[in-house]
């Protein structure tokens, strides 16, 4: 028995919205970014349930590129905590408010 | 039967690991619930016949950005967990309406029973579809060759640009 596409995708949606909501709730930068994840993951997952539903081999060469994209925005994000961290001692997004008009 | 079972349980992991991440009041508890949701869903990929997929999923995710969190975790200290009674003045309640909202969707897209919006969402299972190196790399270096380029440069930039930001405060001083 196969499972319908349609329950990956209610899965990915839900996987989408905690990490939206995450994203909104949390104040910790490195928390902040693994949500971040979440949600790429989640689109990760309609699109090989897509590509598996319709036959079509080119949405796992999208997430293919999804992988390699997320991992060089780790890469640059994690990165630009650390600076921050080091300048400014702290995680929380909050604190960071210097450009406020 | 099998597939049922098991995209039932990877999915309860993947929405386990989901909570966690949101819920967990350490960081490296948070980075747990990531590597949990990342394996199950490896499983969900290769349920879906997604093979090199899931395996570039576990290596990568679950190997390297895992740790790459896990060290930064380290260097900036655990102990700075942060306190659920800070103040967020509208935050919960927009997650409150738009869950409010999603769940009402969730709900009449449930009651109306309309799931076709995939076409074909019940078919047997393909065979174009298996997603071995073989299958994906015939795609990759003929159709989207230059795009696996530019993910080339991509990279090479990135990986420039964190060495240039981990030098940033020696030109400062």
């Amino acid at each position: 028995m196969i499972v319908a596409a349609g329950w990956y995708m209610a899965l990915a949606a839900a996987l989408f919205f905690i990490g939206a909501f995450g994203l909104v709730l949390r104040r910790n930068a490195l928390v902040m970014f693994m949500c971040i994840e979440l949600m790429l993951n989640a689109v990760n997952l309609t699109l090989i349930s897509a590509g598996r539903a319709l036959n079509d081999l080119n949405g796992q060469v999208a997430v293919f590129f999804v992988l390699v994209v997320a991992a060089a925005e780790v890469v640059v994000g994690l990165a630009i905590i650390v600076a921050i961290f080091r300048r400014r001692a702290t995680a929380s997004v909050d604190e960071l408010s210097e450009l406020r008009g | 039967m099998a597939e049922s079972i098991l995209f039932v349980l990877m999915a309860v992991g993947a929405l386990v690991g989901a909570v966690t991440i949101v819920a967990a009041r350490n960081p490296v508890y948070s980075a747990m619930g990531l590597l949990g949701t990342l394996f199950s869903m490896a499983v969900l990929y290769v349920l879906q016949l997604a093979h090199l997929v899931a395996a570039v999923q576990v290596i990568v995710y679950a190997g390297a950005v895992l740790t790459l969190f896990l060290f930064v975790i380290m260097l900036i200290g655990v102990d700075k967990s942060e306190d659920w009674d800070e103040k967020l003045p509208y935050q919960r309640a927009l997650v409150g309406g738009l869950g409010g909202l999603i769940a009402l969707f969730a709900g009449a897209l449930t009651v109306s029973d309309d799931f076709d919006w995939v076409p074909a969402a019940t078919i047997t299972i393909p065979e174009a579809t298996n997603g071995t190196i073989q299958a994906i790399a015939e795609l990759l270096f003929t159709d989207w060759v230059l795009a696996f380029e530019a993910t080339a440069l991509l990279l090479t930039i990135a990986a420039a640009g964190a060495i240039g930001l981990a030098h940033y405060r020696r030109g400062q001083e």
